[in-house]
Parts: C-alpha cells; structure tokens; sequence
C-alpha cells in the first residue's frame, strides 16, 4: 500500500524502497516514467502514476518491458528526464534497448528490484543474481553505471545520482535493487529539495547550424540538444560519425568506442561509490553491497565485539567496478568475505583486481532469504 | 545478539491482513513515537491464501539488520502460521494466537483471544479480526503507546471505515487487558515448577 505521500521537507515518512526510489527521481527531474508493473518493482509504477500527473509528468503503462525501455529512450531524446523500473524477467527483455540507449548515448535511469531466478524463479524473495546481467547483459563492448540501493534512505539518494550521472555522462545508469531494500519500510527524513544537488545534461551553446551532435571534446560526452529545438540529428543504433550517420570507417569506428569509454574512465572518480565501516585497522574485511551489506555492518560490530578486527566495504557503485578501494582493502587485510545473494559475481571481480596474497572467499545463499549477520558473523570467525 | 532491538512478527495466511497490522504498528512506533523502526514481509506469488509473514523491528538507534533475528513477538492468526514460526520464538519471547483458528498451542506462554470471532460478533466484520488483533498486540508489547497506535490507525485506513477500526482496535486491548502477563510461565519451553 504505497502512500502518496510527497516529499514533505524534513517531516518523518514511513516509506518502502520501492517509494523512496520514486521520490528520489521526482526531486531528480524526472518528468517521464514508463513501465510494465512486475513483483517486487509494482509499487514503483504505482507510486509514479498517482504522481506524474500532480506535477505535470508523464506516466505510461507500456504493453511490455521492451517497449518501456524504447518510451524512456525517445522521451529522453525529448529532453524529459526519464526512468522504467522492472525486475529480472523485465530486465531481460530491456536489454536490446539498453544497448540502444548506450549507443546512442541518451541518459535514462532503469531500476531492476532484484528477485529469484532464472527465469519466472522466485517472484516476492529477493536475490542478486543479476548483476553481470546489469554489467553485460546487452550485446556488444559498452560502458554503463550500475548503483545499488541497500536501505529505504539511500534509495533516495542513490536514484538522485543515478539520475545525476546519467545527465553528466549520457549513459543508461542502473540501479540494482532488491526485493528486500525495495518492500521494507522505514521511517526517513527525506532532505529539502533546495539541499539536493541535481545535475542536467549539456545542452548546445552554438547556432543549430554550428552543431556537430557527436563531437568529441575533453569530457568525451557531447553536447545534447533536445529535439524539436532547431538542431537537427540523426539517432541510430548503428555505430556512427560525429554527425550521427552511420559509419564503417575503421578511424571512425575506433574513435567512437574509444570515447565511449573513455567518458566513464575520466569520470571514474565521480562514479565511484563506496561506504567504509571500520576499515582503518581491519585485518579481515567484508566486502558487500545490497541488503547484504546491512546483514555485513550487524556481522562486523559482533566480530568485533569478540575481539576480531573485522572491518565492511560496502559497494554501492559496483561498474565501472570501483578497483582503488577494493585495492586498497585487499592490500591491508588478510582476509576478505564477499557475501552475496547469488553463487558468486562480484566475487569474480574481487579476485580480478586482488594482485596480493590476501584470501578472497566467497559465501553464496540463493534459497531466497537475505544472508543474516550471523551467517556472516560465522564465515568471520573462520577465518 | 542485537541489545536495543525489540522484534515482532505478525503472521497468517495471505488476505487476512498482517502485512497491514505491521505497517500500523511501524507507524505507531516510528512516526508517532519516534523510535527507528524497520518493516519487511514475506509472502508467497499466490494472491489469496498461502502464508504471509510480516515483521517490525523497533530500536532506539539505527536499525541495521531490517528482518527479525529472534522475534520477541510472535502474532499467530492461523494455525499453519502457529506451527511455522514458533520455533523461531525468543525463549522469553510471547506468543499471541487467534484462538478462532488456532486450536493447539505449543506453550503456556501465550495470549489467547478470538479475535476472528471477536471481530464477527462484537464488530460485526470479521475483515476487521487483524485489528482486534493489532489491539492486543499492542497492549501486550509494552513498546507502543495506545494512542499512537491509534492515531496511526486511523491515517491509514480508508474514509468511512474509522468507527469500525476503532472498535476493532479497543475490543482487542480490552481482550487483553484481562491477561495478567505475570500468570504466565517467564520461559516458552518450561513451566515454572520445572525450572
């Protein structure tokens, strides 16, 4: 039962996940949403529909996932700051259309509330088996952000930024939620829009007949205009030049590619998020992100509690993989635990970057409950 | 493990209304009462039917773990959901059932009341049993003011309904209000010649 609450300014809300998400786009700019509603991310398109129109907004139930990605995509072409929100079986299905956005370089935000699978799998349990699938699941070399939410407050912040980021770098941002963030209720004190920082995208400055709409320049993330404002171009999801016509010219071609990483590489800093607990002096850390991470902070205060320098690293940018702090913790401590809901993803990029003799465990649960502290608690104690 | 922390689990089966019951005690506790307060739920795909299970957990700091560890807590409103989650129990923990629907109970540690047959005869909607029940649990938990409760109750509840809620809710404090918690044994597995 989603309340339509708005955003009051520093008055308390019991809010879910799912809901905070929406305020949290609805501070960002969002003014477009479109979306096919699926357990556990329903309450996001609930929510939506009852407040788009209040301010003005568009909300449209799609036919499908597919054709929800393609809405949020021409809406974002548009200028409207747009968003879909689904989950596994939904994410599947956007995946083309993932692909199209990052080619063609339209910021757009795509929540995926985690649940069991594969497949139909486990439709009210959380899970986070989709994380290499928010990574690669769309065809072919490309960049992309994925954040993840852990409590019903940083849900809001965390969709501010995804917003933010997708402005900045032109880029689908993903936002990996999970049955379990996205239906627990907490009571938040959401932050006055004023005290929130919101990001637009570049738009062009030069006449319309001045504008080169994928020209590269030292951000590598080109000028956007909107349509219907005079400058014209052309959108393809074939690889393009800088005028946006499609190109097989090998310098052409490279030079794309090449910038469209090369955005994200230069932004990396920006992107980068993590949050530290007690890792100053950790001899053995945990590494988690999601729900996971909660259970990880309540395993941490007991390991230590009992005498073990036990310290968290929560992710909550996990691509660009952020590398400098994970390297950092495996260089300091001799024993790392990734805990995560699925048989093991982020683990694999863990062991990536770990060019120490530091041990890198893994502790899988896929039966549809979140990992508990004392589960955590326990791997701690082995190690 | 977890000092501070007060847990309750509020269980049934789909469409009688736990999920509901918890987020009114969430709000009672967390906005009325201003204590940190987590809410979570679990329930099967199926629309009707099947078990549901829903959880608050109260602290006075922040809530890092949002399900319950070891409720302190435990509303039964079926059997089904009796026999489940009891093994979960704190030792010292309570349990309350609907003893409309729940006709063996594993511990002399409990609260009995009809609510389901409270709620048809006295409130005349039995829809209205996860109220009564709400009620009791209230009174029981020691951790919610009864006003709160109410005054969350009625923000959440459609227009027209209030009256009935209400009465569902104070026929439940009143049912429980005849329990003295003190008769009963300290410990959920040992009676109190045992110990």
């Amino acid at each position: 039962m989603p309340s339509s609450a708005p955003n009051n300014n520093g008055r308390k809300l019991l809010l879910q996940g799912n809901e905070a998400i929406v305020e949290g786009a609805l501070v960002a700019g969002c003014k477009f949403f479109a979306g096919y509603p699926i357990t556990p991310a329903s309450e996001i398109s609930e929510v939506f529909s009852r407040r788009m129109p209040e301010i003005g907004g568009t909300f449209i139930q799609m036919e499908d996932e597919i054709a929800s990605m393609g809405a949020i995509i021409g809406a974002s072409l548009a200028g409207a700051k747009s968003m879909t929100a689904t989950s596994g079986p939904g994410f599947s299905l956007m995946q083309e259309n993932i692909g199209y956005a990052s080619i063609a370089e339209t910021p757009c935000v795509v929540v995926n509330v985690m649940r069991g699978g594969p497949s139909t799998g486990l439709p009210t349990s959380p899970a986070q088996g989709d994380v290499m699938q928010a990574r690669w699941g769309t065809h072919g070399d490309h960049p992309i952000i994925v954040l993840t939410t852990s409590t019903v407050r940083d849900s809001f912040d965390i969709t501010v930024k995804a917003f933010n980021l997708a402005e900045e770098f032109r880029v689908p941002v993903i936002i990996l939620s999970d049955e379990g963030v996205a239906h627990t209720r907490e009571v938040v004190t959401l932050p006055a829009s004023r005290d929130i920082e919101v990001v637009d995208r570049t738009v062009p400055g030069m006449p319309p007949e001045m504008y080169v709409p994928f020209q590269d320049n030292g951000r590598g993330v080109p000028d956007m205009s909107t349509f219907g404002d005079g400058y014209r171009y052309h959108v393809t999801g074939l690889t393009h030049d800088v005028r946006g016509f499609p190109t097989m010219k090998s310098e052409e071609v490279n030079d794309f590619i090449n910038r469209l990483f090369r955005k994200i590489t230069h932004g990396f800093h920006k992107i980068q998020m993590v949050d530290t607990f007690m890792t100053e002096d950790a001899q053995v850390a945990v590494i988690a992100y999601g729900s996971v991470a909660r259970a990880a902070r309540r395993a941490v205060l007991d390991a230590r509690s009992h005498g073990i320098k036990a310290g968290l690293l929560h992710l909550i940018t996990l691509f660009p993989f952020p590398r400098t702090v994970v390297e950092r913790v495996l260089k300091k401590c001799r024993w790392v635990l990734v805990p995560e809901m699925n048989m093991g993803q982020m683990v694999r990029e863990v062991k990536r970057v770990n060019k120490y003799p530091t041990h890198v465990e893994k502790y899988s649960r896929v039966d549809g409950h979140i990992i508990t502290p004392d589960e955590i608690y326990y791997q701690l104690m082995k190690a | 493990m977890g000092v501070n922390r007060y847990e309750i689990r509020f269980s049934g089966s789909g469409g009688q209304g736990v999920i509901m019951t918890a987020i009114v005690m969430a709000e009672a506790v967390g906005i009325y009462g201003g204590k940190y307060v987590c809410q979570t739920q679990s329930y099967g795909p199926e629309a009707r039917g099947g078990t549901s299970k829903a959880e608050v957990v109260i602290s006075d700091q922040t809530i890092d773990y949002p399900k319950s560890i070891k409720p302190n807590l435990l509303l039964a409103m079926n059997q089904a959901a009796c026999d489940t989650y009891f093994s979960d129990l704190n030792p010292e923990g309570l349990l309350v059932v609907d003893s409309t629907l729940v006709n063996e109970v594993p511990t002399d540690r409990v609260v009995a009341i009809p609510f389901t047959q409270i709620a048809r005869q006295d409130i005349g909607k039995e829809l209205v049993a996860n109220m009564v029940a709400l009620g009791a649990v209230g009174l029981v938990s020691h951790i919610v003011s009864l006003d709160h409760l109410e005054k969350a109750l009625m923000a959440r509840i459609p227009k027209g309904t209030e009256e009935m809620n209400r009465k569902a809710l104070r026929a439940g404090i009143e049912a429980a209000q005849k329990i003295d918690l003190n008769d009963l044994p300290r410990s959920l597995f040992l009676n109190e010649g045992e110990i």
